[in-house]
């Protein structure tokens, strides 16, 4: 390299470089990925479920009880945990397969981490499968995972003003689960403005306040499944 | 751990670009950061020093965030407003029935890079 060059480092060799414009989103690679595999999920005429939440809002018990009470749908669940396979073992217990992927770590799942969970995964009679994501109410909203619809969880004792908090979850969900509608008598949720703050984000979210507990309000939730699973396959 | 998972997506996307569009190296990358897009812009370009040198291509590339402000508008009096500044609340009529038009992006704005044929123009590129 001569003087000149030297001396004005990198500066000069910026020169020759040409400048791309992209206006593309940061997860553009994660986004092809996601499609790709809503093609294939198509394919196999299985539908996947991403089932977001925080900790502890009931996941795998709203699971357990649906598993239970659809005999006649071939139910998977993909768990995705930081580590451990306590969920999956849970699941299991009850007769439906279950994958345990773990994050390393990671606040989500990607699609990448998606695909490679589902590759592990038998769907001979699978209808219906659900990715059970990390419990966190911000990131996983940010990533497509490939999955055809998207459905969040938040439980009574959390209360009615996360719509409020974490606003993009709900926008970006299909169908919000309203859980532990058994404990209202002990929490000040009020339910009417949770749906109202909820739908001001995404008119055109699905509402199923439910206890997996009791079974009230289980039928609404598990006739929006079958519907979807119909839909899916059309 | 956000900021460490929107780098490593971001270094993914840019390994892909550059593999498309032979590039051989990349200079800087701009992003658009939106104001309430829950991004730590000081985590982020630690995150970012950290992975770019496990991508042979980003080695030596700057990060350039540049701030995207963030604007909500009133259903109510069709009014727009500083959201940072008011947050949910119309400052204009007090309703709170307003929603968020801008301030939540990410975007790759654009890249400096250096392809193998060696060429100095502008372009654009979409990626889908």
């Amino acid at each position: 390299m001569d003087q000149l060059a030297e001396a004005a480092g990198g500066r000069l060799e910026k020169q020759f470089m040409k400048v791309i414009e992209l206006k593309a989103s940061v997860t553009a690679s994660n986004d092809r990925e996601a499609e790709k595999l809503r093609r294939q999920m198509k394919q196999k005429g299985v539908l996947l479920i991403n089932l977001m939440s925080s900790p502890g809002s009931g996941k795998t018990t709203l699971l357990s009880r649906t598993i239970t009470d659809m005999k006649d749908i071939g139910i998977a669940v993909l768990e995705a945990d930081i580590d451990s396979a306590v969920d999956a073992e849970r699941i299991e217990a009850l007769g439906a397969r279950a994958v345990q992927v773990h994050t390393d770590g990671m606040c989500h799942m990607d699609a990448g981490m998606t695909q490679r969970g589902l590759s592990e995964m038998n769907f001979e009679g699978i209808d219906l499968a659900f990715l059970e994501n990390i419990g966190n109410l911000i990131c996983p909203a940010e990533y497509d995972t490939g999955a055809g619809k998207n459905v969040m969880i938040l439980s009574v004792p959390e209360g009615d003003d996360k719509p409020l908090k974490y606003p993009l979850m709900f926008q970006q969900s299909d169908a919000l689960v309203i859980s532990k509608t058994d404990a209202l008598p002990w929490f000040t949720f009020d339910t009417e403005k949770c749906i109202k703050r909820a739908k001001m984000l995404n008119p055109a979210i699905e509402i199923f306040p439910v206890s997996a507990k009791t079974g009230e309000g289980m039928d609404a939730w598990e006739n929006w499944l079958r519907k979807q699973i119909a839909d899916w396959r059309k | 751990m956000h900021e460490m998972g929107i780098v490593l997506h971001l270094a993914k996307t840019l390994d892909e670009l550059a593999e498309e569009q032979h590039i051989t190296k990349i200079g800087s990358v701009t992003l658009q950061v939106g104001e309430v897009s829950g991004i730590m812009t000081e985590l982020f370009t630690d995150a970012w020093n950290y992975f770019k040198v496990r991508h042979p291509v980003l080695t030596e590339s700057e990060l350039i965030l540049e701030t995207l402000p963030a604007v909500t508008y009133c259903q109510n009096c069709g009014k727009t407003y500083e959201t940072v500044k008011y947050g949910k609340i119309c400052p204009h009529c007090g309703s709170p029935e307003t929603y968020l038009l801008s301030g939540n992006e990410c975007i790759i704005k654009q890249i400096e890079a250096e392809t193998e044929d060696g060429t100095e123009s502008e372009e654009t590129v979409t990626i889908e």
